[in-house]
């Protein structure tokens, strides 16, 4: 289980570096599956619709999320496949790579899971998606006009997440 | 150290045909690595649709918290994957290297049959082979 306790109030983003866009989309999902985000910057090819590619986004991270869990090497006592995994039980993964794309995950123990693609040679993600789950408590959480479990519309959300990620080295 | 844990070898369809343990701990049964293939290749074909640039060829490399898994797929759609410790340098060469094997002791041998299981013996021998050499060259390193 990680907690991602010792964060400041009000988050200062680093220094942005001027490499322009190079993430292609972000997913944000909460624990039933509903997108709550889906911000795209690059992504010159769509082949579903907006809601099936949301699906299938979610589905194949739950069966991903299912597999590492019985593919686990050092766990002796595994589940079976196919069972859902409460968030942080089992053995998780935090990213995949392709030829065209590099996709980090992350997944908080309230079931909010953060999708971020990339472009394959992309590092370690790990901590700008912890960064990005503390904007999305700052800006969309504490928001009292937000109601948790719907899509999240909160213009100042979307500009800090746009400069945070166009910094992204 | 770096250590492999296991490999698997699938058909273009997705059927397993090669599995070998080198050390992980706890049962994975008969079946079980079986729905583990099959759920690894629907996997592979999912992540090529989402996708956002054209020319997808699925996934090489998944990252989780206790292991990596590379994988390596053929022109032909034979996938080899390893789950090994994470952080472990060279699997792409051994990969290629493992096909290699496999094209050399597996689909040369007039008696085996296309997408069924291996049962090779000398492919099992020069595979034992090839993990150990590895493993010796990553100690050294």
């Amino acid at each position: 289980m990680q907690f991602f306790g010792g964060s400041e109030i009000s988050p200062s983003p680093p220094a942005p570096t001027a490499s322009g866009n190079n993430a292609h989309m972000m997913y944000v999902f909460n624990r039933n599956g509903i997108c709550l985000l889906y911000r795209e910057w690059n992504r010159p090819l769509r082949t579903l619709s907006a809601q099936e590619d949301h699906k299938l986004m979610f589905g194949l991270l739950f069966s991903l999320k299912s597999l590492t869990a019985k593919m686990d090497p050092t766990s002796v006592e595994k589940g079976n496949l196919g069972v859902p995994q409460l968030p942080g039980q089992g053995c998780s993964f935090h990213s995949f790579r392709t030829n065209t794309y590099k996709l980090s995950f992350m997944e908080t123990p309230s079931g909010i899971k953060i999708i971020l693609v990339t472009h394959p040679r992309a590092g370690d993600l790990r901590e700008p998606l912890k960064y990005i789950y503390n904007l999305y408590v700052e800006y969309a959480v504490k928001n009292p006009l937000y109601t948790p479990g719907t899509p999240i519309k909160c213009e100042l959300f979307n500009t800090t997440l746009d400069q945070y990620v166009r910094g992204l080295g | 150290m770096a250590a492999i844990y296991s490999l698997y070898i699938i058909n273009k369809s997705g059927g397993l045909i090669f599995y070998k343990d080198c050390g992980s701990a706890g049962r994975m049964d008969t079946n079980d690595s079986l729905r583990l293939a099959s759920l690894w290749h629907s996997m592979h074909a999912i992540s090529q649709q989402l996708s956002p640039v054209a020319g997808c060829s699925g996934i090489e490399l998944l990252e989780a918290d206790t292991f990596d898994l590379h994988c390596f797929q053929s022109l032909t759609g034979t996938k080899i994957f390893v789950v090994s410790e994470p952080g472990t340098m060279y699997m792409e060469a051994l990969l290629k290297h493992i096909y290699e094997l496999y094209t050399d002791y597996v689909l040369k041998n007039p008696f085996y049959e296309m997408e069924m299981p291996i049962r090779c013996e000398l492919f099992d021998i020069n595979l034992s082979q090839a993990i150990q050499k590895e493993r010796v060259a990553l100690l050294g390193r």
